[in-house]
């Protein structure tokens, strides 16, 4: 076998070495009631091409070739070969957690430089090395406020990505934390302000929002800080879509952000592996999870980096560690370190830029359409909730026969979002797209028998 | 230096300063394509108090200097591409490139987690069979790929027993595990909400088993052990111990992170565990890639399939693929989507590179660490003398004398052209030196590892300083970790001007 | 080594009382077994413990120990001045760097603690432990 490098020959002279006639003995020690006593039944032994075809043969059952307008926590953006070709150098890709710092400085280093870069985007003092993703992030974030604030009661926005919703409740019910929503406005698609005024009280650990959020609106960030920080509690602010941090400005006055950066160079990949991020003050920063890389020197006075305040994590606080995170994200970081290392503070800029303009001419194309327009007045990135005069995924169903998969339905998610949809419109989205799409979608239209003069359903009707 | 290494020479890697410190104002490294649609002006879109300017201190490089930047900073690191990691516990073998090819197809990377569930057979059809492969290394009945890591997959496991207990009325307060378990595990415990109770191993290294029926009680949910353990010996009391543990309704949890011990050869659930983690960065040969990403695939016995976290991979009547969310039993949702799924990916190219032939790899590894042992127990003092599968733990005993002890001994190491082994644990051994080479090394990468010990450990005897101030060979020295740890510093800032 | 009107537990803290007033640290065999102390955790003035409650933390770079409540007490002041210099806690434990004064609500439990000659044949047990 092609990984094994070992021949009968020198299998045979290492065994003559231990004094043993077979590899057999060397199992004597696992009782026979517990031995396997027949062959795995597992497909394979496969060759290197034989692999690349069953994988080819996978890759054709799914959806390449169709133009995709699916956001929602996943975000398809440009990337470079470059970074891509550097990621598979084998001191990065085959290297180990870099606890034996002089021979991991270039982990250290980059995973240095990544945390700086998190702080800058982020209007953050510190920030770790990565978690699983973002939804982690939030659920450790919002663990994090209850461990600094004392207190037990989290306040999270219906509008936050409900996956995240679901995993924040998985973890804050295991630690009994008290979990209670904040409604958003019907209107501005915003978390209520007013909501939280009424709900926050000196048993809130943390208000939870994201933003952009699920409806692709931005959040006002500093009312939000100053209603929790007021009464005592923590504000956490969630990000799904990292890209708009190009365009729009830094949830700086949030005490924690628990960020996704998958939109900053890592594949859609279907779902992961993605790069989460827990960025906070200074202050935090030792009830902060996951691994940390400082700056420090050697006895000679050279620069050099470690990890540090490891008296945090698993493998030496044990039952008292911050979170029982091990293994994190470390590769995918680096992916998104090299990414906007070619990127740049102008690239970054310019591709945030181009997703503000082509989400717009997205929405004004489709709003010449009859019934369609957007569904709330709050601000926007590059993610818009559009409603359509027919179902979404009926709509949707006829987009699929020309190729294009259209707005995520809202429905699902919000009982009273009906016939409401999530537009992505990135920069990878060509003009042509973006006018194929119009006409596809009027074809839709004209199949499901949608009136040229159909306007939105007033509220009452729905 | 005593005498010339056939492993290692210096050799001159260049410096690097940090992107920030290269960067100059104008400078790019990607282009963008030309917008075809009117620009619009950002403050004008989002309204004045959204709007940012440029990001501060952000790099402005070329493509050029990234390519170098990066390469340079490679060229500091050690990994498996050059060398073996003997890193006990971590299975750190080697990661196949065709695995990294098709983790990268298009129609593969290319696919949104939301997409339609019929224009993602493909996707579905990939963790399915993995899934299958899993359970027939495991001889469990159902599995979750979705935990991303190690540590996750065992907070998945216990939640999943505490939820099997609640429902049948008693989720119980104290989880047991021997005082050699991986650090992960008290952690799991902890956030689960258990008390952690430590049984202590007896002379031979493994669970006492008397201490475990004496604190056996009403009270306890499960025990959390690792098989092989962390010495390295098989539990051979483990289906004596599960029949315990559910004579007393309580349940048993294998953390699989030595697996790569067992693959092919015994199946844990033919042996009494209810729930077990792998870790598809060790067995499954995913790439470590500095630290992450990883899986850890939960499966479970039957009893505790009601409890998987959600979504389900179900299989329809019609043979399609599909996600079953409606499980009111279910622990939840561990995370978005379903998992890291390029990870998946590679664990299955690797599992259909070996077939049934993955016994193969299993035996390699189990001689390979028996050779090692055999190599150096005449040097190294060995605390247990059972049989050893896939990896060996010795002791610093004999070289502490000197006053070198194992991380010493371990920093010595990587003057050889060595990574270090893991040290200092199992705690149940003082100054432990951990060992695994897995079945990725040669005879001759062996016999060089075998040549450099033999080497440090008379080192220790005769010239002790030279172990105690090493590495001598390396970019920077020993680093200043209490520094870093009293006043750290966490991001690069401009200078004050 | 050890000051003579000082208390000791097993966990390795001293306890000096002066009528209701205690103050607390951890003995030299504590500082020197952690190595160079990186970041200690004290608890706020005006909580209360009872004696063996866990009070605060001590941390070096690769290990962390609880501190235990010594005596029951309720906590008046700590030693602020090892935030910025944990060291201190390596150079002079038994003296500045004293960590939390309290109010003692129960002083006559010190008389179950060790007096310094006991706990001197208490940590000469140890070394020996560790060696054998």
């Amino acid at each position: 076998m092609r990984y094994l490098p070992k021949s009968d020959a020198e299998r045979r002279a290492i065994l003559d070495e231990l004094g043993l006639a077979s590899i057999d003995e060397l199992f004597a020690s696992i009782p026979e009631s517990c031995r396997l006593k027949r062959p795995l039944e597992v497909p394979g032994p496969l060759s290197e091409k034989e692999i690349i075809d069953y994988f080819r043969a996978r890759a054709a059952e799914n959806a390449a070739g169709y133009t995709s307008y699916l956001g929602a926590g996943v975000y398809n953006h440009l990337r470079s070969v470059v970074a891509d070709s550097l990621l598979q150098r084998g001191e990065f890709l085959t290297s180990y957690t870099p606890y034996q710092a002089e021979i991991s400085q270039g982990t250290l280093q980059a995973i240095f430089e990544f945390q700086t870069l998190m702080c800058q985007l982020t209007g953050q003092e510190v920030a770790n090395a990565s978690m699983y993703d973002g939804s982690t992030a939030t659920a450790e974030a919002a663990m994090m406020a209850a461990r600094l604030t004392g207190r037990r009661r989290l306040l999270i926005s219906r509008a936050l990505h409900p996956e995240y919703r679901q995993v924040v409740d998985t973890y804050a019910g295991d630690l009994g934390l008290e979990v209670a929503e904040l409604a958003f406005d019907a209107k501005t698609g915003q978390t209520d302000p007013d909501a939280a005024r009424a709900a926050i009280n000196d048993a809130t650990a943390a208000v939870v929002i994201q933003s952009p959020n699920f409806l692709g609106v931005l959040e006002a960030v500093p009312q939000f800080a100053g209603l929790a920080q007021g009464a005592g509690a923590l504000l956490v602010v969630a990000i799904a879509e990292a890209v708009s941090l190009g365009a729009v400005r830094p949830p700086a006055e949030a005490d924690i952000v628990a960020m996704e950066a998958q939109s900053l160079g890592l594949a859609p990949s279907f779902g992961g592996p993605f790069a989460g991020v827990i960025a906070t003050r200074e202050k935090y920063v030792r009830q902060m999870p996951g691994r940390l890389a400082g700056q420090t020197t050697d006895s000679q006075g050279r620069r050099g980096f470690v990890l540090t305040l490891a008296t945090r994590e698993q493998h030496i606080r044990r039952e008292k560690a911050t979170s029982n995170i091990c293994t994190n994200q470390a590769l995918c970081a680096l992916a998104v370190t090299m990414h906007l290392a070619l990127l740049g503070k102008q690239g970054l800029r310019e591709m945030a830029g181009q997703n503000l303009a082509k989400t717009r001419y997205a929405v004004e194309e489709l709003e010449k359409l009859p019934g369609v327009r957007r569904a709330f007045s709050g601000p926007y990135f590059n993610e818009v909730a559009l409603e359509f005069p027919r179902s979404v995924r009926m709509i949707n169903h006829e987009l699929q026969r020309e190729r294009i998969l259209g707005p995520l339905p809202l429905g699902p998610f919000f009982p009273e979002q009906t016939k409401r949809g999530l537009l992505c419109v990135t920069e990878l989205h060509s003009r042509q797209d973006i006018d194929r799409l119009a006409a596809a979608t009027r074809r839709a239209f004209e199949s499901l028998g949608v009136g040229a003069r159909e306007t939105v359903s007033s509220p009452a009707e729905r | 230096m005593a005498q010339p290494m056939s492993r290692a020479t210096r050799h001159v890697s260049l410096n690097e300063a940090m992107l920030f410190e290269k960067s100059s104002p104008g400078k790019r490294g990607m282009e963008l394509p030309p917008l075809d649609v009117p620009a619009v002006d950002a403050g004008q879109a989002l309204g004045a108090e959204f709007v940012r300017d440029p990001v501060e201190g952000f790099p402005e490089v070329s493509e050029i200097e990234v390519i170098r930047h990066f390469t340079r900073l490679s060229t500091w690191n050690y990994a498996i591409d050059l060398g073996m990691y003997p890193l006990g516990s971590c299975t750190m073998k080697y990661n196949p490139r065709v695995n990294e090819f098709v983790a990268r197809l298009d129609g593969l990377a290319s696919e949104h987690p939301l997409q339609p569930a019929e224009l993602s057979q493909g996707c579905l059809r990939i963790l399915r069979t993995l899934e299958r492969i899993l359970l027939e290394v495991t001889g469990m009945d159902a599995i979750t790929l979705q935990p991303s890591a190690g540590a996750q997959g065992e907070y998945a496991g216990i939640a999943m027993i505490r939820a099997c207990l609640a429902s049948r009325g008693n989720p119980r307060k104290k989880v047991l595990m021997p005082d050699s378990a991986h650090g992960t595990n008290p952690a799991t415990a902890a956030t689960a909400g258990y008390e952690v109770v430590n049984i202590r191993s007896d002379a031979s290294g493994r669970i006492d088993m008397s201490h475990l029926a004496e604190i056996l009680s009403g009270d306890v949910a499960a025990l959390m052990v690792t098989n092989p353990n962390t010495l390295g010996i098989f539990e051979h009391d483990i289906a004596r111990a599960a029949e315990l543990l559910h004579a007393h309704g309580a349940l048993l949890y294998m953390d699989g992170a030595n697996l790569n011990a067992l693959a092919g050869v015994a199946r844990p659930g033919d042996f009494g565990v209810d729930v077990m983690h792998m870790n598809l960065h060790k067995t499954f040969s995913t790439p470590h890639g500095g630290g992450g990403p990883g899986a850890g695939p939960v499966a479970v016995k039957k009893h505790l399939e009601p409890f998987l976290p959600i979504p389900v991979l179900v299989e329809k009547p019609d043979g399609k693929l599909a996600w079953d969310a409606r499980r009111p039993q279910s622990i939840g949702r561990l995370r978005a989507f379903y998992g890291n799924f390029g990870v998946l990916v590679r664990a299955l190219a690797y599992a259909l590179a070996y077939g049934p032939g993955m016994v193969e790899a299993t035996r390699d590894a189990v001689l390979n660490a028996n050779y090692i042992r055999k190599k150096l127990e005449d040097v190294y003092e060995l605390p247990y003398q059972q049989p050893c599968m896939h990896e060996v733990v010795f002791s610093d005993a004999r070289q502490r004398k000197n006053g070198v002890n194992t991380m010493d001994i371990a920093k010595r190491l990587i003057d050889y052209g060595f990574h270090p082994y893991t040290t200092a644990f199992p705690l149940i051994v003082t100054g432990a030196l951990m060992i695994e080479p897995t079945e990725s090394e040669s005879r001759q990468e062996l016999d060089l590892f075998v040549e450099a010990m033999r080497s440090i450990a008379a080192e220790a005897a005769e010239t002790p300083e030279l172990v105690k101030t090493a590495p001598h060979s390396t970019r920077v020295g020993r680093l200043d970790e209490v520094t870093a740890a009293r006043k750290p510093v966490l991001r690069w800032k401009p200078e004050a001007r | 080594m050890y000051p003579a009107n000082y208390r000791y537990t097993q966990e390795h803290e001293w306890v000096a009382l002066e009528g209701q007033t205690a103050i607390m640290g951890i003995t030299d065999y504590a500082q020197h077994a952690l190595g160079d102390v990186v970041f200690v955790e004290l608890p706020k003035p005006g909580t209360k413990f009872t004696a063996g409650q866990t009070i605060g933390t001590v941390e070096s770079v690769k290990a962390v120990s609880e501190l235990y409540c010594p005596v029951s007490l309720e906590v008046t002041e700590v030693n602020t001045a090892l935030a910025n210099a944990p060291e201190k806690i390596n150079q002079d434990p038994h003296g500045a760097a004293w960590l939390i004064k309290g109010r003692a609500t129960n002083p006559a439990e010190a008389a179950k603690l060790m007096d310094a000659a006991a706990y001197e044949a208490y940590i000469a047990e140890k070394e020996k432990e560790a060696h054998a």
